[in-house]
C-alpha cells in the first residue's frame, strides 16, 4: 500500500514539488523581508559549482559531501559578494552580478569538459528533472522510498526546526538588527546560518527543479504572502500554503499540457503573486482603490456638512445651502453632487427640503461639522 | 589549430559587436545602479524567444528579436509596477519577475519540444549560448542593432550623462527625464537581446556588468570608462567565442563570462588608482609615514625639553614613548637623513639625535598639524 503510493509518480512528483516549496519559502521569507532576495538567486546558481567539484573529486553520485560542498560554495558566494561591496569598488547589486555568473560559468564549463563522466547535463541544470524524481529510490526498512523525498523531507524538517527554534531571534534580527546586536544576539551569525540553510536547500532541490526555478520557489511565495499579511508567522504559513498549492496546481497543469513540470509549478507561484498584488485584502490594488474612493466620499461628505454649518442660520442660508450652490461654489459636477447628497442622507447627516433644492443639517451632521471645525472641542 | 573560416569570422564579428554594445550600455546601467535589471531583462527574454518561434515556426532572427524585446519590456514593467505599487522591495520584485518569466519561458520551450520533434533545434542555444548556431543573418541583425544603439548613445551623450549623474538636475533643466530613462533602458534591452544567442539568457547579466565594472576601476571620466568597457567587452567576447569555436562542445556563454570576469578581477586588483593592490600599497605607505613621524616628533619633544636641538635620545626612552619597538622607524629616519645615531656616554646603550633636516621636518609637521612652535 505505502510502497504503491511511494512509487506512484502522480503522488511523488507533486509531493517533491511541495517539499521544495515548503523548504524554500521557510528560508525565503526571511531573505525577502531582509531585502536580500537576490542572494537566493546568486546562491541557487553557484551551488552548481559545489555539486560539480564534489562530483569530480569523489566521483560519487550520492555523496554526503554534496551538502558540505554546496553549503561551502553558497557561503563563499555571499562572502565574496560582501567583500566586493565592502571594498567600495562596486555597488552591492553589481557585486552580486559579478560573483555568481563567474562561479556558475566555471561550473558549466567543467560540466562541458567532463561531460562524459558527469551525470548532470546543462539542460538539467536549468530545468531539473522533477518528473523523474520517483525513479531513484532507496530502501528504508524494506520499503522503497524515492531518494528525493528522503533528502527534501530532511531539509524541510531542518529548515522548520531552524525557524521554530530561532523564531524570536530571527524576527528580531530581521526587523531590528541593531537591537538584536545590542541584546547580545549575533544577527550576522544568524544571517550566515540562514544563507547556509538556503545553500543546503538549493543543493537538495537542484536535481528536482534546477537553478532558476528554485529562485521562484524561494522568492515568490514569501513575496505573495508578504502582500497579504503583516504578521510574521502568517507570512510564513501563507508562503508555505502558496508553495504547496502551486506545486499541486502546477503538476496538474503540466501533465494536462505536457510541458515542464517544474516550470509550471514556478509559473503558478507567479499567478499567486499577481493575485495577491491585485486582490490582497489591505495592500492589493483593488483594495487600495476602494479605500481611496471611500476616503474621497468621506471627505466630500465632511466638506458638505462644514459648508452647510457655516451658512446655516445666516441670511445667505437660502442661497448657500442649496443644491445649486454646491455646483457653483464648490465646483462639483452633477454626478458628484447627487452622489455626495445621497451619501449624506444615507448617513443621516443632511435632509433635503421639499423641492429637493434646499439642504438642511441634521443634529448628527451638525455634530460632525463641529468636530471637523473645532476638533479640540470633542462632544 | 582552428581554421579561420567563414563561421568563425561570423562568430567573432558577432561577439565583438555584442561586447562593444553591452560594454557601452552596461556602463550606464552600472553607474545608474541598475546592474541587475540586465539580469532580469535577459531571463525574461526567454518566453519572447519561444513565442517568436511559435508564431513564425522558424528560427528567423527578427521575430525572435522582437519577441524577446517585448517580453523583456513586459518584465521590466511588471518589476516597476511591483516596486511602485506594492510594498515589495526592488530585490524581491526583480527576483520574482525574472524567475517567473524564465519559468514561463521554460514551459513554452518544453511545449515547443513536445509539439515538434526537430524544428526546435537551436532554441536551447538561447540558454547558454551556442556560437556554432550563428548564421550571417544573425550577425547582420546584431550589427544593425549595435550600430543603432551606439549612434543613439553618441547623439544623446550629454543627456544620458546628465541623467546618469544628476537626474534631478536634468529634470530641472527641462530634459524629459522619463522618456530619456525609457530610451536608455530600451537600448540596454536591445544590447541584451542581440547577445542572447552568443551568451545565453542565464549569464547575460555578467556581460553587462563585468566590462563596465572593470572599466570603472581605470578611469573617473565617463567617456574613457565607456570606451574601455567597449574594449573589454569586445576582448571578452572574441576570446570566449574563439575558445568555444576551438571545439570540444564548449558552450560560448560561460567562456565569454569567464573572460569578462577575469578582466574585471584583474582590474579590481591592478588598476593604478582604484585598484585594491595599489590602494593597499598606498595605505601601507601612509601608515609607515605616520609611524615614522611619531618617532621623529618624540625625538623633537625630548630635544625641546632639554633645550638642545641635537639632544641624544636614548633608545629605551624612545621605545617607552613610542609604545613598541621603534627600531624600524629609526632605521628609516636614518636612511632619510633625518636622524643619526650617536654615542653619548660609552656603555649607556644606543642614542639617536635629530639632524638639522630632521629638526626642520619635525617643525614643519607640527606646523601642518596646527601647532606653532
Amino acid at each position: 500500500m505505502l510502497e504503491a503510493l511511494l512509487t506512484n509518480p502522480s503522488v511523488v512528483v507533486p509531493l517533491v514539488g511541495a517539499l521544495v516549496g515548503v523548504a524554500s519559502s521557510l528560508v525565503g521569507t526571511f531573505l525577502v523581508l531582509r531585502g536580500s532576495s537576490l542572494l537566493a538567486d546568486a546562491i541557487s546558481h553557484s551551488v552548481l559549482l559545489g555539486i560539480v567539484l564534489v562530483y569530480l573529486v569523489t566521483g560519487d553520485q550520492y555523496s554526503p559531501f554534496f551538502i558540505a560542498g554546496a553549503a561551502a560554495v553558497g557561503l563563499l558566494t555571499v562572502f565574496l559578494t560582501e567583500l566586493l561591496t565592502r571594498s567600495g569598488r562596486v555597488k552591492a547589486d553589481a557585486a552580486i552580478g559579478l560573483v555568481y555568473p563567474f562561479l556558475f560559468a566555471i561550473a558549466v564549463v567543467l560540466i562541458n569538459v567532463f561531460a562524459r563522466n558527469v551525470h548532470i547535463d546543462t539542460d538539467a541544470v536549468l530545468l531539473g528533472e522533477i518528473g523523474f524524481s520517483w525513479l531513484d529510490t532507496v530502501s528504508v526498512g524494506g520499503v522503497e522510498v524515492p531518494n528525493a523525498l528522503m533528502t527534501l523531507g530532511a531539509v524541510t524538517l531542518l529548515n522548520a526546526l531552524f525557524v521554530g527554534l530561532f523564531y524570536k531571534e530571527l524576527k528580531l534580527a530581521t526587523f531590528d538588527p541593531g537591537l538584536a546586536a545590542a541584546l547580545g544576539f549575533s544577527p550576522v551569525l544568524l544571517y550566515y546560518l540562514l544563507l547556509g540553510l538556503t545553500s543546503v536547500t538549493a543543493v537538495t532541490a537542484f536535481d528536482a527543479v534546477g537553478a532558476v526555478l528554485l529562485v521562484a520557489f524561494i522568492i515568490v511565495p514569501p513575496s505573495a504572502a508578504y502582500l497579504l499579511t503583516d504578521t510574521l508567522w502568517k507570512t510564513l504559513a501563507l508562503g508555505v500554503g502558496i508553495a504547496v498549492a502551486s506545486s499541486l496546481l502546477g503538476y496538474l497543469a503540466a501533465i494536462w499540457l505536457n510541458v515542464s513540470i517544474g516550470g509550471t509549478m514556478a509559473v503558478c507561484t507567479g499567478v499567486f503573486l499577481v493575485a495577491a498584488f491585485l486582490f490582497g485584502p489591505r495592500y492589493g490594488l483593488v483594495a487600495q482603490r476602494a479605500q481611496r474612493r471611500r476616503q474621497q466620499g468621506e471627505n466630500a461628505a465632511r466638506t458638505l456638512v462644514v459648508h452647510l454649518y457655516n451658512h446655516e442660520s445666516k441670511e445667505e442660508a437660502g442661497r448657500e445651502n442649496s443644491v445649486s450652490a454646491l455646483r457653483q461654489h464648490l465646483r462639483w459636477d452633477d454626478a458628484k453632487v447627487s452622489q455626495v447628497t445621497a451619501v449624506g442622507r444615507e448617513q443621516g447627516l443632511i435632509t433635503l427640503g421639499p423641492k429637493r433644492e434646499r439642504l438642511f443639517l441634521t443634529d448628527a451632521g451638525r455634530r460632525l461639522a463641529r468636530e471637523v471645525w473645532e476638533p479640540w472641542r470633542r462632544e | 589549430m582552428f581554421e579561420f573560416d567563414f563561421t568563425l569570422r561570423n562568430v567573432m564579428l558577432g561577439a565583438a559587436l555584442l561586447g562593444v554594445s553591452s560594454g557601452v550600455l552596461g556602463s550606464f546601467a552600472l553607474l545608474r545602479q541598475q546592474s541587475l535589471l540586465g539580469d532580469a531583462l535577459a531571463h525574461a527574454a526567454l518566453p519572447g524567444v519561444c513565442l517568436g518561434f511559435l508564431l513564425t515556426g522558424s528560427r528567423e532572427p527578427l521575430p525572435i528579436f522582437v519577441g524577446a524585446l517585448l517580453s523583456g519590456a513586459l518584465a521590466a514593467g511588471f518589476t516597476m509596477l511591483l516596486t511602485s505599487r506594492s510594498r515589495l522591495k526592488t530585490d524581491a520584485a526583480l527576483g520574482a519577475s525574472l524567475s517567473i518569466f524564465f519559468a514561463f519561458g521554460l514551459v513554452l520551450l518544453t511545449f515547443i519540444q513536445s509539439r515538434s520533434g526537430s524544428g526546435q533545434a537551436g532554441l536551447e542555444a538561447f540558454l547558454f549560448g551556442q556560437a556554432a548556431a550563428i548564421v550571417p543573418s544573425d550577425v547582420r541583425l546584431m550589427a544593425v542593432v549595435a550600430v543603432a544603439a551606439l549612434l543613439t548613445v553618441a547623439l544623446l551623450w550629454k543627456e544620458f550623462k546628465l541623467l546618469t549623474f544628476d537626474p534631478q538636475f536634468a529634470a530641472s533643466l527641462g530634459f524629459p527625464r522619463l522618456p530619456l530613462e525609457l530610451l536608455l533602458t530600451s537600448i540596454l534591452a536591445f544590447a541584451i537581446v542581440i547577445g542572447l544567442q552568443l551568451v545565453g539568457v542565464v549569464l547575460m547579466a555578467a556581460i553587462i556588468i563585468a566590462p563596465a565594472a572593470a572599466a570603472r576601476q581605470w578611469s573617473d571620466s565617463l567617456g574613457q570608462m565607456v570606451g574601455l568597457a567597449a574594449l573589454f567587452g569586445a576582448l571578452a567576447g572574441v576570446s570566449g567565442a574563439l575558445l568555444s569555436a576551438s571545439g570540444r562542445g564548449l558552450a560560448t556563454g560561460p567562456l565569454i563570462i569567464i573572460a569578462a570576469s577575469l578582466i574585471a578581477l584583474a582590474s579590481l586588483l591592478f588598476a593604478p588608482e582604484r585598484g585594491l593592490i595599489a590602494s593597499a600599497y598606498r595605505a601601507r605607505g601612509a601608515r609607515r609615514e605616520l609611524e615614522q613621524q611619531r618617532v621623529l616628533l618624540d625625538m623633537y619633544g625630548l630635544a625641546q625639553q632639554h633645550s638642545d636641538p641635537s639632544y641624544p635620545s636614548e633608545s629605551g626612552m624612545l621605545r617607552a614613548l613610542y609604545g613598541g619597538s621603534p627600531e624600524a622607524q629609526l632605521r628609516r629616519l636614518e636612511a632619510a637623513g633625518l636622524a643619526e645615531h650617536t654615542t653619548h656616554v660609552p656603555g649607556e646603550g644606543t642614542h639617536y639625535r635629530l639632524t638639522e633636516a630632521g629638526w626642520a621636518r619635525a617643525e614643519a609637521a607640527l606646523n601642518s598639524l596646527g601647532h606653532h612652535a
